[in-house]
């Protein structure tokens, strides 16, 4: 018994990895045969990197509990981190390198700036990053280094679909592994009742910092991909702005829904790319829709569920799987 | 020796322009203050869409002193007038529905409404900054108070700031509704019981915050001259700090708070270096937080299990 159900545990995650190797290599031959062209290949890169955020973004406000605002001033380190190193260091191990350096700069950043403000709850955390993100946006734009509010332009690319691919893959295993582990099921105690949490023996300070941080990690990853693809960064491209639009996936998703994020990431990537034609309308109806789905469906696409393989051969032996909902 | 003493007096003048400028920034930030604080203290909502409808209040005075010719005074009753249906219309169909959602859920409506009011706005006025006409009459004269000529327009701002400040305490604390807002704010479901209407005190309260956001609005437009459809969304976030610097809930937190961070905000950009003001300010919001998270005149609560 115990053996089937192993063996069953293996059948499911060789589907699962067949299924990514599958999704890269599709999407390989598509962009090979330039049926992804380059401008739907900006659209690709696009839902990679808000695939990033939005999951880490995920870990931290959907699993952990902890309000952010603040995603765009982590984007931002990685970004910057990384193309001051990449112009200096033009090569791909300089390129790995500051893309290694953003990533455990926005980090460290994260820590520094969650042990203090992760006392706070809710709406007050929520501020505090917000502010904190204000604060690295204003010293990016006022130091010499990144050049003020031009921006740094000429940033060496090295972002191609493997790289972004590796990226996002790894980002979301990394994510749903350390969910699944105890450290995990830690977090999502806090979300569930901090206070019951930290009366079973969990340190909630601990545990709220180090989901702060991996986000943190994650976002300067996106942000360092980001930088290097589309070769130019400003301050007001990490603005308070960004770390709205990251959140919005989150929610739309669904909090706790790592699927959820995704399809958001997706969705919302799609959405965009298609009212680019309306240029001046855009983001009225963006905004027209986000209130809509909230108003409708406030727990998101998803709700705190995860799209699984069990769930998809459930929908084609059921036809509808709106008849499991209560 | 009074070449010295000569210099000291232009510094203490200086000091004291700044002081002003300080305090009629600081009236702004406070009237919009007051709208976020009202509606987080009744239904604990971050409002994002409060700075968007301070920007309209620009908008519909600059519209009624170019297009139609008011004078300031209509301009303002009309521009808040507007932004009290604007405020009520948003609660009624973008947060009512929400009442029992997520709060999560409810900010990002805001979000949506705030995202919709300004890109609705420069789809109609195009994004170019648009200027309020030059003013005319008593507006437009300064007043000489000793060495120190102050601009008859900063003792305006003033004036109606604290007469509408006046207004709402009274309102707040002496009408039979402003009785029924802080009921619900203490609790909701006890004062349902106690034949509260929740839904039609909850409307008030917008209506109550929008009014003194539009009121703010054309302040600025008269006092900075110059209006564009995003114009909302710093001082709004600026605003929003002031009324958790005082202690989000609390009615008078949100003036004080307007006016020190209206204050320290001229101070920094007058003698440290301008373009680190906003920084200095989001982090003064961080220390309170974290030094006293309730706020100037908050209290701490003790949470409960």
């Amino acid at each position: 018994m115990k053996k089937l159900a192993e063996t069953m545990r293996n059948t499911k995650s060789w589907t699962k990895l067949l299924l990514l190797v599958l999704t890269y290599v599709i999407i390989q031959l598509l962009i090979l045969f330039g049926i992804i062209q380059d401008f739907q290949q900006i659209t690709l890169t696009t839902i990679c990197i808000n695939i990033i955020l939005a999951v880490s973004l995920n870990l931290i406000t959907g699993f952990t509990g902890q309000f952010s605002l603040g995603h765009a001033g982590f984007m931002s380190i990685g970004a910057y981190t990384c193309a001051l190193i990449t112009m200096r260091m033009p090569t791909i191990p300089g390129f790995i390198l500051g893309l290694v350096a953003g990533a455990v700069a926005a980090a460290v950043v994260g820590i520094l700036v969650g042990l203090p403000t992760l006392r706070l709850r809710g709406d007050y955390l929520a501020i505090a990053t917000l502010g904190m993100s204000e604060i690295i946006r204003i010293v990016f734009l006022n130091l010499n280094i990144t050049n003020g509010a031009a921006g740094l332009s000429g940033i060496p690319q090295f972002v191609n679909w493997p790289w972004l691919f590796v990226f996002t893959a790894g980002t979301i295993l990394l994510i749903v592994n350390f969910l699944k582990s105890s450290h995990g099921r830690a977090c999502i105690s806090i979300r569930e009742d901090e206070i019951a949490a930290e009366a079973m023996g969990i340190n909630t300070t601990k545990y709220k910092v180090t989901a702060f941080a991996i986000g943190a990690f994650c976002a300067g990853i996106a942000g360092a991909l980001y930088a290097s693809y589309f070769f130019f960064i400003k301050p007001t491209t990490f603005n308070f702005q960004k770390s709205v639009d990251v959140l919005v996936m989150v929610v739309l998703g669904g909090m706790g829904s790592v699927s959820g994020s995704v399809l958001a990431a997706i969705l919302l990537a799609l959405i965009s790319t298609f009212l680019q034609s309306f240029s001046e309308l855009r983001m009225v109806i963006y905004s027209l829709i986000l209130i809509i789905i909230m108003i409708f469906r406030p727990q998101g696409l998803m709700g705190s569920k995860e799209l699984s393989l069990s769930m998809l051969s459930k929908l084609g032996s059921k036809f509808s799987f709106r008849k499991g909902r209560v | 020796m009074s070449l010295l003493g000569l210099k000291e007096g232009k510094l203490l003048e200086q000091f004291l322009h700044q002081i002003i400028n300080g305090i009629s920034l600081g009236s702004i930030y406070a009237l919009v203050a007051l709208g976020y604080t009202m509606v987080y203290g009744i239904i604990k909502l971050i409002n994002f869409a409060h700075c968007d409808v301070y920007m309209i209040g620009a908008y519909v005075g600059y519209f009624c002193m170019t297009f139609l010719g008011f004078g300031f005074v209509p301009s303002l009753l009309a521009a808040m007038a507007v932004c009290t249906v604007l405020g009520v219309t948003i609660e009624k169909i973008a947060y009512k529905p929400l009442r029992n959602a997520t709060r999560i859920a409810v900010l990002i409506t805001a979000i949506g409404v705030s995202l919709f009011l300004e890109y609705g706005t420069m789809f109609f006025v195009k994004a170019q900054v648009r200027s309020y006409p030059p003013l005319t009459g008593l507006l437009a004269k300064t007043l000489q108070l000793g060495n120190i000529s102050v601009p008859m327009l900063q003792v305006l701002i003033l004036a109606i700031t604290i007469i509408l400040m006046l207004l709402l305490q009274f309102v707040v604390n002496k009408t039979k509704i402003g009785k029924a807002m802080r009921a619900v704010s203490m609790d909701q479901d006890a004062a349902e019981l106690m034949g509260i209407n929740v839904d039609t005190t909850i409307s008030f309260t917008f209506a109550l915050g929008s009014a003194l956001a539009g009121a703010a609005g054309i302040l600025v437009g008269v006092c900075y001259n110059s209006i564009n459809p995003l114009m909302g969304v710093l001082p709004g976030l600026k605003s929003f700090v002031a009324a958790v610097f005082g202690g989000i809930g609390i009615i008078p937190g949100a003036m004080i708070g307007g006016y020190i961070i209206g204050i320290v905000e001229v101070l920094i950009s007058g003698y440290i270096n301008s373009m680190y003001r906003d920084a200095f300010v989001f982090a003064i919001l961080i220390l309170i937080l974290i030094l006293k998270p309730a706020g100037l005149l908050g209290k701490n609560t003790r949470e409960k299990v």
